[in-house]
């Protein structure tokens, strides 16, 4: 009999838990590429990773738990073709499966993460889709997570994730990184599901969820950090997309409040920061500077909000911000981005520079009654400028449309000032 | 290799130059196509490819009673209908799709790709 004891415990459900974290996606892509199917490859790695949580405690860890799971995801799936195959008797003895594959080149096995990525985030596929399937199967999350952090009842992730999963095998999307020419198309695919992930990690919605997802923003961390090991950046996107993440998430403990109410970025107690972050945000953000400055391709969208977002993390004190600066990168970004929601936050940076009057006339012209950050936004330029009837509409409409707990407080008080 | 069936939707009734706004448009979209289906045929890709007559002329037959019940029209109340099609042989979704946005341009018409089954998946449906 194993005696318990408890010491040993810990580490084992320790090295199971990184294991998961660290070897998940391998785990997934290395079978996809074997199996040539992405299903059964999530259930080989599913049933690997179960028989560790059975098998670690009393054998221990292996000493290479990567290798361990993907050999044994291996032969679960030889298992369940087996199993599949006695029921079909014809096919006995038809392409079995082989264990023999040469010793795993960690280059191959990259590769095959990155093939992953690109599957999961093919164009054929919808935008909730792409998203569940990358969080599942290189994340690692379970549908119940996805269903959860996504607000949909599970019954709907687990169809979602299904019938992505047929389409891919029935229209044969292929488990490959695109070539060249289709590569900065499908890399900015990417990218976009990365950022929806973290997006719905930093402003999380639902009326019984954390505000701030904490889960969601370090797994699109994780995942972009991953792409960005992976591929030559030659755009600089990918860089700027992990800057942009890294000054964002920094600001997260200053974020809501005690009390439970978002604080927003000229009130947070900047302190509070996480400085490490902000340190490799903008080393990233020079990083991309100096390449843009030796004659780099110019900064895309996400190296633009990154230095944005680095104007605003350089400033000890809301108050030193260099909002000139802010105007100036949004007026770059306009043109790149030339969506009214870019339109709207440089009004809000204009409000700064300018004044509310200015902003507000900018703000007024453009089509977002849908979007609650307008109404905000008017709200507040209201506000500034004391037109208080005016101002207690926009909170009321801005609190109709959010969905977001700390937010709902934080409006809501604002309003009731103007009570 | 994956066959897929590359769809082109039109309008049910179409005008004398066919679905475009004119004679050079008509002329020079079909120029496009065959040079096109040439294409298709020279790189290996090509199974079948044709375009249909309106969709008014169609015909609808339900020959699952004793006497079939035969209905003028298409099968489908639909604003736009199926106007032609191409069967290719692609390795691939990511062919197919590139094929489908040459298409496209060809014929000036929205394609819709579509998967035909498998020897592989007509057996998966007769799997318990």
């Amino acid at each position: 009999m194993t005696r318990l004891d408890p010491t040993r415990l810990d580490p084992v459900e320790e090295a199971i838990t990184r294991a998961h974290r660290e070897e998940w996606a391998r785990v997934v892509a290395t079978l996809t590429r074997r199996l040539g199917d992405l299903g059964a490859a999530e259930d080989a790695a599913a049933d690997a990773f179960a028989t560790a949580v059975e098998r670690w405690p009393h054998d221990g860890v292996p000493p290479n738990p990567g290798g361990w799971l993907t050999t044994t995801a291996t032969r679960k799936a030889i298992d369940r073709l087996r199993r599949e195959l006695r029921r079909d008797e014809k096919h006995q003895e038809a392409a079995l499966l082989h264990d023999d594959d040469p010793p795993l080149d960690r280059g191959a096995v990259e590769d095959d993460r990155l093939r992953l990525v690109f599957t999961c985030c093919h164009p054929a596929l919808s935008p909730e889709a792409r998203v569940a399937l990358t969080l599942r199967m290189v994340g690692g999350l379970t549908m119940p997570q996805i269903a959860r952090a996504f607000l949909v009842p599970e019954a709907t992730m687990g169809q979602r994730l299904t019938r992505a999963k047929a389409k891919i095998r029935a229209a044969h999307v292929p488990y490959r990184v695109p070539t060249a020419q289709d590569l900065p198309a499908r890399l900015d695919a990417v990218l976009t599901v990365l950022f929806l992930v973290f997006n719905e990690g930093y402003l999380a919605t639902g009326g019984d969820t954390e505000p701030v997802r904490a889960d969601l923003t370090a797994e699109a961390i994780r995942l972009t950090r991953l792409v960005r090991e992976l591929l030559p950046d030659d755009s600089g996107e990918v860089t700027g997309l992990l800057a942009l993440m890294l000054l964002t998430e920094a600001r997260r403990p200053a974020r809501v409040s005690s009390t439970g109410e978002l604080v927003t970025l000229g009130e947070q107690d900047r302190s509070r920061w996480d400085s490490e972050l902000v340190d490799e945000g903008h080393h990233l953000v020079r990083e991309r500077l100096a390449a843009v400055a030796a004659g780099g391709p110019p900064p895309g969208r996400y190296q633009l909000l990154a230095a944005i977002n680095a104007v605003h993390t350089a400033a000890r004190d809301a108050r030193d911000t260099d909002w000139s600066q802010v105007v100036t990168l949004y007026d770059r970004l306009v043109r790149v981005d030339p969506s009214p929601l870019v339109a709207l936050d440089r009004a809000i940076a204009v409000a700064e520079l300018d004044g509310p009057d200015v902003a507000l006339a900018l703000v007024d012209r453009l089509p977002l009654a849908g979007h609650h950050a307008f109404h905000v936004t008017r709200a507040e330029l209201l506000r500034r400028l004391g037109r208080r009837a005016e101002a207690r509409e926009a909170y009321d409409r801005a609190l109709a449309l959010t969905a977001n707990t700390a937010e709902t407080a934080y409006l809501a008080r604002r309003r009731s000032q103007l009570d | 290799m994956p066959k897929y069936l590359l769809s082109v939707y039109g309008p049910a009734e179409r005008n004398q130059f066919g679905d475009y706004p004119d004679k050079e448009s008509m002329l020079q979209a079909f120029a496009d196509t065959g040079a096109f289906n040439d294409k298709l045929v020279a790189d290996g890709y090509f199974v079948f490819a044709d375009g249909l007559e309106q969709a008014t002329t169609a015909t609808v037959v339900d020959g699952r009673g004793e006497q079939p019940v035969i209905t003028d029209g298409p099968y489908l109340e639909a604003k736009e209908h199926l106007g032609g099609f191409w069967i290719i042989e692609a390795p691939d979704l990511d062919v197919a799709l590139r094929l489908a946005a040459e298409g496209s341009k060809a014929c000036r018409g929205k394609v819709e790709v579509r998967p035909f089954q498998t020897e592989e998946s007509f057996k998966a449906l007769l799997e318990p």
